[in-house]
Order: structure tokens, then C-alpha cells, then sequence
């Protein structure tokens, strides 16, 4: 019976080659507009994550009500304690401390004296440590422009228009102004060793970043350090077992008092993510909602217009004795091949589509110039396991809803009336 | 009759009394002016510095000559010292020692960030312009401040570049000296207070000993800025003021 209405379908295009093509475009659309929201909110969440937020962060209470402007005299102390302890505790993730800063760039001309300056914020991470995924997080290898990432004391890498922005060179001195952690005048010479594009608007614009430990001498912190950072291993963000661990630890330190206490956030808690992330899920479902919608309307109407088309034929089938909801039943079947044959093409392409965004992406560098979010110039699709069916839920139910409704005329045909209707 | 004029007489007479005691905001000012601004001195201070993370105590002497020159060396912490601070006219330029050993230009609204960590601003600290060039000031009451009889002076800003827009002084009516102070921006909004704790007589003037700086925007406790001595009319070389100084 399958193999009869899958030879039906291919041969007579007639009948199913629009439904077909109706079914493909829609689940096209569907994978594509899935695996592109999908891929947005990962960078989203990814770069917030890496540059920012972690999946778990920790600071004192008092840095954590002024953080954005990280007031480093708040900063954690006796951080190596701590990491070992989150070490043992938490080991699913890995822990790793960094420091967060803005101060001036002072380039100074060949007496010594400031030739220019510019505004620059600044993160402070572990690099130099072997077992580190710093760097990876940072995405500093691939985004290296010219020279290297730091790999001695003293080094800093700086981004690519800030180093045309001071007209310095790789290999130059610099000298950074900021605050130290008494909120004195902290004065640190650095070597350029690198420039770095980062492909984040709110990084490009003038960001630049060095080892923790000059930092910390820097800002007289030995020890210490504005926030730690816990990466799961699994690379992925999982907000209910975040959830129990920021539960979990922050019940240790209950005391509202100590200013000085840590404070655990997980990445939703942090920039407003946990909104922003609720919101674009619910955009997309509403997206694949109206596709999903608007499919079955044009798919009913297709079945409606079918069926009109093959009045003559279910005519005949209900003259030669067919039962009226075998009839049914088989245009319901093949409205089933329709739509798998529909969907498998439909997500083929899309895939194809979304794999090629995965891999180029869209430039909306222009839309975020002036951007202040964690977000990437380059938003790229990702496809997950979901891609790989998320267009059959359409492509399927559609087919299924506009065949189950243009059908029921079958069900309104006397066979007393046949003969006249046919004009036999 | 004669009571109604001997009545009126004697209210007449106190107004004009009255009047003539009170001194303008000019008068107020110029008082002022003469204890504080210093033609030529050589000044060893103490800050102590109450942060969030706690109490830091910086050192420092100062070569001060007029309202444009002054040159400060950091003599406390350790880690503090040697770094030094110079300002020709409006420019300041800050000097870090070895292993930085750079020679850093201070413009713009860098001025108006803290010294050290401290209350203080740049600008705060190197200021010594006469109030009456800058302000124009009226006495708008009194009031006892830690005893003492003092006059409420409102300062308005004559130029438009200006950090503090207007001050509020309370001006000690027999020693000519500022016992607290609220600064405020054009807004209206108050941005530093000062508390003088102790003041002391030298050279037939009273000069401050000790300030409680207040910076508003912190919320914090304050920093302490105590005068450990002063030489007035010292002999200062023309040389003290000149970059090269910096970095000797």
C-alpha cells in the first residue's frame, strides 16, 4: 500500500508536486529561522560567558553592587584558597580568577613623555598557566592580528583599533593608568607583544588584556582578584544545576554584614541574560508558531484545491466500491509521503543553508558600532540535534491538518448521485 | 512725641549698627584669601586615607610659589615613594619612579580624580588661587559651628570652567578661616565637604592644621589632611618647578 502511494506520488506530479514544494520551502524556512536563533543565542550566551559572566560567577557582596564600575578596592582576597576549595567542591567546573579594569593608555613619545592617550578597558586572566583555557576562552589565538598573545611577565595585548588609535607599534612600551586596589593611581609600564580583534564591538573599541599576575602586582592585589569565574566542562551552560551550586555555595556565607563576603551569580543572574534569553526563546517559538500556522493554512487550502482536483478520481474510486474512509485513510497515507518527502528535502536544504551560515555567519557590525553588549559582529547559525528534525513537526503536521480537513468531502459524496455527478 | 522719635531713633541707629558689622561677602573673602593662599611655602603633610578596604596613611612635601606653581613629592608608603607631582599653570604632569620611570601628563577631567586614593582631586590639591578672582560671594547668615561664631558665606562661580560652580563656607568670624565647606556642582548637587578640625596660628595668620575631606559620590569615611609643618616666604629655586626635577 506504502510502496503504491509512494509510486503515486512520484509519478503523478500532478497531485504532489505543490504540495511538495509548499512542504519544502516551509521546513526550509522552519531549520534555517531555528538553527540561525539557536546559533544566535549560543554566541550570545557563549560570549557573555567567556568575556564576562562565566556560567558561575563569585565576588564580594560590595563589588558585586558596583560592579560595572569594577571597583577593584572590593576586589576577593586570598583567591587561591578559594579556587582550590571550589576545586574540590564544585568539580565539574573549572574555576579560574580574573580582574577587570579601565583606566588610560599613556603612549609616550621618545622622551619619555605622553604623546597620547586613550580610554581602554581591561581584563586581567590567567595565561601564562599551562593547564589554562584562558586564552581559548578569549578566543586570543584566532583573534591575533599581528604579533602574539602575552608569554612573558610584563606583556599585554591591546586590540587592533586602539593600536592604529595610538599610532604605537608592536614591540613598543605603553604605560597604563589606573586604579589600584586602595583606589590610589596605579602606573604599570607594558610591551605591546600583540593586537587582537575580537569581532565584539563592545571588546574592539578599545580593549586590552594582559596576565593576572601583572595585574595583581599592579594593582597591589596580591592574592586577590575581582572575580572568579567557573566554566562547566561540558563547555555548555546548564542553569538548573548552576542554579543548585550558587544555592549550594552562597548558603556557606549567609552573613549580610561582611561587605567582604563571596557572592555567587550564575550567568542568567548577570546583565539581565536570564530575561534577555526567555525572551529571544519565546521570539523564536513565536516564529516557528506563525510558520507552522501559516503552513497549515496554505497546506489546507493546497489539500482543499487537490481535492478538487481529484473529485473525479475519488468519484470513480467510490463507484468502483471503495470504502469511503479507506479512500480517507489512503489520502491521509499520502499526505503522510507528502510531507515526509516534503520535510526531508525541506530540511536538507535548510541545512545546507544553516551550514553555510554556521560557517560564514551575517556581518551586523554596522548595527552594533556602538554597541556595549558582549555581543559578536558576526552572528552564525548553529546546528544542533533539534535541526535536524524541528522542520518535520511542521512539515508533517500540516500536511497531516490540511489532508484531514479537504478530506471530509469524501465523506460528503452519496454514490446514488455518482453516475450524475461523473456524467457517465 | 518725643518717645516715638527717641524709639525710632534708637531702631534707626542699631540697623545702621547692625549693618556696618556685618561684613560684605567680598570683605568675608578677602579675609579669607589672605590666611589661606600662600605666596611661598614649603609644606610636609599627612593624608590618611580611609578606604573601602581600609586606612592608608600617604606622606608628602610640597613646594608651593603663587597660584601656578607647585611641585609634591611622596615621601610615605614605600610603595608611594618617590613619585612626584608637578603643575606649571593648568597643566599637571605626575612622575612614577623606577621601574616605571615615565613623566605622565595629568589634563582634562584626569584632574578631577583622586590623589592616592584619597577625597582629594588633583586640582584640589594644587589649587591656590584667591577665592575672590574666581567666586563671587555673599554672607547669607550665621551659625555656630564646634563653638565658635561663624558667618554662612555662599561662593558663585564668576568663570564657566570651573569645578565647584558655587561653595558654602562657614567663615570663623574672628579668625578668617573656613571651618567647613560643602562644594557643589552647577547642578546644585553637593560634591565635597570639608570639616577643619584644628587650625593654627603662624606669621599673624591662622592656617588650617587639620581637614576631614569628605568626596560625596564615595559615601565614605573621608580622608584626614593634617599639616605637619609649614615654612611660609621660603626661598625655593626657580629650578624646583621645571620638569627636569621630576625625574631627579
Amino acid at each position: 500500500m506504502i510502496r503504491f502511494l509512494i509510486k503515486g506520488v512520484l509519478r503523478d506530479q500532478h497531485r504532489s508536486l505543490f504540495p511538495i514544494i509548499i512542504v519544502a520551502f516551509g521546513v526550509l524556512l522552519t531549520t534555517v529561522v531555528y538553527s540561525f536563533i539557536n546559533g544566535g543565542l549560543n554566541e550570545l550566551i557563549t560570549s557573555n560567558a567567556n568575556f564576562d559572566t562565566g556560567h558561575l560567577k563569585i565576588m564580594t557582596r560590595s563589588y558585586s553592587k558596583l560592579e560595572s564600575q569594577m571597583p577593584n578596592d572590593l576586589a576577593l582576597t586570598k583567591i587561591d584558597k578559594l579556587i582550590n576549595s571550589l576545586k574540590n567542591e564544585y568539580p565539574g567546573y573549572d574555576w579560574t580568577a580574573r580582574i577587570k579594569f579601565v583606566g588610560l593608555l599613556d603612549v609616550p613619545d621618545e622622551n619619555g613623555e605622553t604623546k597620547s592617550q586613550h580610554h581602554v578597558f581591561g581584563i586581567a586572566a590567567n595565561l601564562f598557566e599551562e593547564k589554562s583555557h584562558e586564552s581559548e576562552r578569549l578566543n586570543l589565538r584566532k583573534s591575533i592580528i599581528k604579533g602574539r598573545i602575552p608569554e612573558n611577565p610584563g606583556e599585554i595585548v591591546i586590540s587592533e583599533n586602539l593600536l592604529n588609535k595610538t599610532v604605537t607599534n608592536i614591540g613598543q612600551p605603553i604605560t597604563l593608568l589606573t586604579s589600584n586596589s586602595g583606589g590610589g593611581m596605579a602606573v604599570q609600564n607594558f610591551i605591546v607583544c600583540g593586537t587582537v580583534n575580537f569581532g565584539i564591538a563592545a571588546m574592539d573599541n578599545g580593549a586590552v588584556i594582559a596576565d593576572i599576575s601583572d595585574i595583581q602586582y599592579a594593582l597591589d592585589m596580591p592574592d586577590g582578584a575581582a572575580e572568579v569565574l567557573g566554566f562547566s566542562k561540558n563547555n555548555y551552560y546548564q542553569p538548573t544545576e548552576a542554579e543548585k551550586i550558587k544555592r549550594d555555595f552562597n548558603s556557606q556565607y549567609l552573613d549580610l554584614n561582611d561587605k567582604f563576603a563571596p557572592l555567587m551569580l550564575t550567568l542568567g543572574d548577570q546583565n539581565g541574560l536570564k530575561e534577555y534569553l526567555q525572551y529571544v526563546n519565546s521570539i523564536g517559538y513565536l516564529i516557528i508558531g506563525i510558520f507552522l500556522f501559516a503552513m497549515s493554512v496554505v497546506l489546507v487550502n493546497a489539500g482543499l484545491m487537490s481535492g478538487i482536483r481529484r473529485y473525479g478520481e475519488v468519484g470513480v474510486r467510490l463507484a468502483l466500491g471503495e470504502a469511503k474512509d479507506q479512500i480517507y485513510r489512503s489520502l491521509i497515507y499520502e499526505s503522510v509521503v507528502v510531507g515526509l518527502i516534503g520535510s526531508i528535502l525541506g530540511t536538507a536544504l535548510g541545512l545546507g543553508i544553516s551550514f553555510y551560515l554556521q560557517e560564514f555567519g551575517i556581518d551586523v557590525s554596522e548595527t552594533m558600532r556602538n554597541s556595549t553588549t558582549m555581543m559578536p559582529n558576526i552572528i552564525r547559525a548553529r546546528i544542533s540535534l533539534t535541526s535536524y528534525y524541528i522542520g518535520f513537526i511542521p512539515g508533517l503536521l500540516a500536511t497531516l491538518i490540511g489532508t484531514s480537513f479537504s478530506g471530509i468531502q469524501i465523506f460528503k459524496r452519496q454514490t446514488a448521485t455518482l453516475f450524475k455527478e461523473l456524467e457517465v | 512725641m518725643k518717645k516715638i522719635q527717641a524709639v525710632t531713633a534708637i531702631i534707626f541707629s542699631l540697623i545702621i549698627n547692625a549693618s556696618a558689622q556685618t561684613p560684605s561677602g567680598l570683605e568675608v573673602l578677602k579675609k579669607v584669601d589672605k590666611n589661606l593662599v600662600l605666596d611661598k611655602a614649603i609644606t610636609q603633610t599627612t593624608m590618611i586615607i580611609h578606604g573601602r578596604s581600609g586606612t592608608r596613611t600617604v606622606k608628602s612635601k610640597s613646594w608651593i610659589e603663587g597660584k601656578n606653581k607647585a611641585f609634591v613629592e611622596y615621601t610615605y608608603p614605600p610603595r608611594e615613594e618617590g613619585k612626584k607631582m608637578l603643575k606649571l599653570q593648568d597643566h599637571v604632569w605626575i612622575y612614577v619612579p623606577e621601574p616605571t620611570d615615565r613623566v605622565i601628563s595629568i589634563s582634562g577631567h584626569l584632574l578631577r580624580q583622586p590623589v592616592m586614593g584619597s577625597d582629594l582631586s588633583y586640582e584640589d590639591i594644587t589649587e591656590n588661587r584667591k577665592m575672590i578672582d574666581i567666586y563671587n560671594a555673599e554672607v547669607t547668615g550665621s551659625e555656630i559651628i564646634d563653638g565658635r561664631d561663624c558667618y554662612i558665606i555662599k561662593l558663585t562661580a564668576k568663570l564657566e570652567d570651573i569645578t565647584y560652580y558655587s561653595r558654602k563656607l562657614w567663615v570663623d568670624k574672628e579668625r578668617w578661616v573656613p571651618l567647613k565647606e560643602i562644594r557643589y556642582a552647577k547642578s546644585g548637587k553637593p560634591l565635597k565637604r570639608s570639616d577643619m578640625l584644628e587650625v593654627f596660628s603662624i606669621e599673624n595668620r591662622w592656617y588650617p592644621k587639620k581637614i576631614h575631606y569628605y568626596d560625596l559620590m564615595k559615601n565614605g569615611e573621608g580622608t584626614e589632611y593634617i599639616i605637619d609643618s609649614i615654612t611660609l616666604h621660603a626661598k625655593i629655586a626657580e629650578s624646583q618647578f621645571t620638569k627636569a626635577v621630576l625625574k631627579k
